[in-house]
C-alpha cells in the first residue's frame, strides 16, 4: 500500500496533446476515480504510472519517492486491464501465479498465494481452466486476481467493467467496493462511466482532452461541479443549462432567462451582473398540473424509465427537462407549470461555477 | 439435384483432380522404391510393387547415402534453428516498430529475395572461397539462413503483429522485463508462426540442390540431394536405387509436416482478449 502523487504530467503523440500538466495526489487506502470521456488522456496516465510509457513532463511519485527512472517492475504496482489480458498459454492458476513467479517467490508460497487469491475471489474451481474457457465475468474476476495476488502498492484498474454485460457489471462493482473495503489497498479506477464514479470512488478526478477538471468526493462533483463541463458530464439525465442575466432591483436579484425571469433571495451569493450560464438538474425541477402557478411550459416528450419519468419540456425556446413520479402521467402537448427552487441554481461564468 | 450437390460435385472432382496431378509422379517413385529391379524395368509399367527393400539396402550400403543423411540433417536443422532464431529477433522488432519504418524494412527484406540464385552464386562462393568456408557446413548454412530469413521474418512479423500489446504490457507490470515479456509470452504464443516459419526452414534447406552442388564439392559434406544426383555412374542409372535414396529424403519431411500440423494449432491466442 502506498500514496500515489501525480505531479504536473503532460505526454504528446506528436501533435496531439493526450496529458496537458495533470496534477492530483491519491491518499494511502483510497479508492481514486479517474472519470472522463473515452480520448481523454486517462488510460495513458495508467500507463505512465505503470511505467509503460514515458511522460514529456512532471513526475509520478510513490510514497514520495519519484518513479521516473523505475522500470514497471521495479515500481509493484499491478493493472487490470480493459481487455483482461490474460495469458491464454497459461492455466488460471498460472496466470494468478505469473507475477509472483516473476519476483522469484518460492513456488509453496505461490501455491498458497494463489488458493487464497482464489477463495477471495471465489475462482477455486477454476484454477486448472484456460482463460478461453472462461466466461467474460470469469475472466474478469481471473484479471482481478491476477492483480491481488501480489499486494502491490497501487492498483490501477482501466475500465474494468466495460467489457461486462449490463446486469454483472452492476454485481462486480458491489462485490469490487466490498473488495476495497476488505483489503484497503490504494486504487486508481480509470472509468467513463458516471455511475461507477459516483458508486465507487472516494474521490473522483474529472477530466477531459488530457485536462482534471475537478477533483472531489462525489457527492461535491455532483452538487457542486465546478464547470459545465463537469455539470454536462455526471448526471443522468443531463443537467439544463440555460443563459441568463443576473440584474439587482432594489436588493432584490432577478434572474432574467430568454423566455422566463426568476426571483433570486440567495443573498450571500457575488454572481455579478452580466450574462451567466445557469444550470438545474432534473430533479431539482417540480413538475404540477396546475399551469396558474410557476413556469408555465409545454410537455415535448416523456421518457419512462419505470421507476421514474422524464419529462422534456420547452419554455419558448429554452428546453427543460424535469423528472417526474412514476404514477404521474402527462400528454404531449399539456400546458404544465414548472417550479425551480432558486436555491438549487448553479451559476457558471465563462464555463466556471461561481 | 440440388445446386449443392453439383457444386460440391464439382468440387471434390476439382480436388481429387489436383490432388492426384501432385502425387502421381511422387507415388511413382515410392512404388518404385520398393520394387525390385525386374520390375523397374518392365513394361509395361508395373504399379503396384513386391514390397522389395532390396534398393533400400543397395542404396545404404553401395552409395553409402546414410551420410548425406546426416549431412542433410545436420546443415536443415542448423540453418532453421539459426534463421529462426534471428527471424524471430527481426520479427518481433519490426511487429513493435513505428508502421511506415517497418514497412519500410519489410519491403527491403522482401527485396534481398528476389535475387535470383544464379545471381548471387558466383559472389557467395568467391566469399566463401576467401573465408575458406568451401566444402564445410557452416559454409552452406550460412547463404541459407541468408535466403530463408525473408520469409522467416515475415511469417513471424505478421504473427507478432498478431499478439495484444496489452499481453505485454501485463506482462511488464508482473514484472518481466522486456526480453523476459518475450520469451515468456510472445514467443510461447507465436507458436504456431515458429512451426510453420521453420517447416518451410527445414524444407528449403533440406531441398536446395544448386548452391549445395557448387560449394560442397567433397562427397564427405554433400547432402542428399546432391548425393542422389551424383548416383548415376557413366553408364548406368540406377533408378531403384535413386527412387529409394528418394523417399528416404522426402519421408521425414512428409512425417514432420504430419507431426507437426498438429501442433500448428491456429486461434491459440482465443480468449487472451475479450472474445
Amino acid at each position: 500500500m502506498a500514496s500515489l502523487e501525480i505531479k504536473n504530467i503532460s505526454k504528446r503523440f506528436g501533435k496531439v496533446v493526450a496529458l496537458s500538466q495533470v496534477d492530483f495526489h491519491v491518499e494511502d487506502g483510497e479508492f481514486c476515480v479517474l472519470l472522463g470521456p473515452s480520448g481523454c488522456g486517462k488510460s495513458t496516465l495508467l500507463e505512465i504510472i505503470a511505467g509503460l510509457t514515458h511522460q514529456d513532463e512532471g513526475t509520478v511519485f510513490i510514497d514520495d519517492r519519484s518513479v521516473t527512472n523505475l522500470s514497471p517492475r521495479e515500481r509493484d504496482v499491478a493493472m487490470v486491464f480493459q481487455n483482461y489480458a490474460l495469458y491464454p498459454h497459461m492455466t488460471v492458476a498460472q496466470n494468478l501465479g505469473f507475477g509472483l513467479r516473476m519476483r522469484g517467490m518460492p513456488s509453496e508460497m505461490i501455491g498458497k498465494k494463489i488458493m487464497e487469491t482464489a477463495r477471495l475471489l471465489g475462482i477455486t474451481e477454476l484454477l486448472d481452466r484456460r482463460p478461453k474457457e472462461l466466461s467474460g465475468g470469469q475472466r474478469q474476476r481471473v484479471a482481478m486476481g491476477r492483480a491481488l495476488a501480489r499486494r502491490p502498492n497501487i492498483f490501477l484498474l482501466d475500465e474494468p467493467l466495460s467489457n461486462l454485460d449490463a446486469r454483472l457489471r452492476v454485481s462486480v462493482r458491489l462485490e469490487l467496493k466490498k473488495l476495497h473495503e476488505r483489503i484497503q489497498t490504494t486504487i486508481l479506477y480509470v472509468t467513463h462511466d458516471q455511475v461507477e464514479a459516483m458508486t465507487l470512488g472516494d474521490k473522483v478526478v474529472v477530466m477531459r482532452e488530457g485536462k482534471v477538471h475537478q477533483i472531489d468526493p462525489p457527492q461535491i462533483i455532483y452538487n457542486k461541479p465546478a464547470d459545465t463541463f463537469v455539470a454536462t458530464f455526471i448526471g443522468s439525465p443531463m443537467i439544463n443549462l440555460f443563459k441568463g442575466i443576473m440584474t439587482e432591483q432594489e436588493g432584490r436579484f432577478i434572474l432574467k432567462a430568454e423566455d422566463f425571469h426568476l426571483e433570486y433571495v440567495h443573498g450571500d451569493l457575488h454572481v455579478g451582473n452580466g450574462e451567466l450560464e445557469i444550470g438545474i438538474r432534473p430533479e431539482d425541477i417540480t413538475v404540477s398540473h396546475e399551469p396558474a402557478k410557476g413556469l408555465r411550459a409545454t410537455v415535448e416528450m416523456v421518457t419512462d424509465v419505470g421507476a421514474e419519468k422524464y419529462i422534456h419540456t420547452k419554455l419558448g425556446s429554452t428546453s427543460l427537462t424535469a423528472k417526474a413520479a412514476k404514477e404521474e402521467s402527462f400528454q404531449i402537448g399539456e400546458t404544465i407549470s414548472l417550479g425551480i427552487n432558486p436555491s438549487h441554481l448553479h451559476f457558471f461564468h465563462d464555463g466556471r461555477r461561481i | 439435384m440440388s445446386r449443392g450437390f453439383w457444386t460440391k460435385t464439382v468440387f471434390i472432382f476439382g480436388v481429387s483432380l489436383a490432388a492426384a496431378f501432385s502425387l502421381v509422379p511422387f507415388l511413382l517413385f515410392v512404388s518404385s522404391a520398393f520394387k525390385t529391379q525386374t520390375q523397374v524395368t518392365s513394361i509395361p509399367p508395373q504399379w503396384w510393387p513386391d514390397f522389395s527393400l532390396k534398393f533400400f539396402r543397395s542404396a545404404l550400403k553401395n552409395y553409402g547415402i546414410m551420410h548425406y543423411l546426416v549431412n542433410s540433417i545436420i546443415v536443415a536443422g542448423t540453418t532453421t534453428l539459426v534463421t529462426i532464431s534471428f527471424g524471430a529477433f527481426g520479427g518481433y522488432a519490426l511487429a513493435r516498430l513505428k508502421k511506415r519504418w517497418a514497412h519500410l524494412i519489410l519491403m527491403g527484406i522482401l527485396a534481398c529475395a528476389m535475387f535470383p540464385q544464379i545471381a548471387i552464386a558466383g559472389p557467395i562462393w568467391r566469399f566463401l572461397q576467401m573465408m575458406g568456408w568451401l566444402n564445410t557446413y557452416q559454409g552452406l548454412v550460412l547463404p541459407y539462413v541468408a535466403l530463408t530469413l525473408p520469409l522467416a521474418i515475415w511469417i513471424l512479423t505478421l504473427f507478432f503483429h498478431e499478439i495484444p500489446r496489452e499481453l505485454e504490457s501485463a506482462s511488464l507490470v508482473d514484472g518481466c522485463t522486456r526480453f523476459g515479456a518475450f520469451i515468456r509470452v510472445v514467443l510461447p504464443l507465436s507458436t504456431p508462426g515458429l512451426f510453420t516459419a521453420s517447416i518451410l526452414c527445414f524444407i528449403y534447406a533440406w531441398n536446395e540442390f544448386f548452391l549445395a552442388l557448387l560449394i560442397m564439392t567433397d562427397p564427405a559434406r554433400q547432402t542428399m540431394p546432391v548425393g542422389i544426383a551424383l548416383f548415376q555412374g557413366e553408364h548406368t542409372v540406377p533408378w531403384g536405387e535413386i527412387a529409394a535414396a528418394s523417399f528416404l529424403t522426402t519421408a521425414p519431411l512428409v512425417l514432420m509436416v504430419l507431426v507437426f500440423q498438429r501442433r500448428i494449432v491456429t486461434g491459440l491466442s482465443a480468449g487472451a482478449v475479450k472474445g
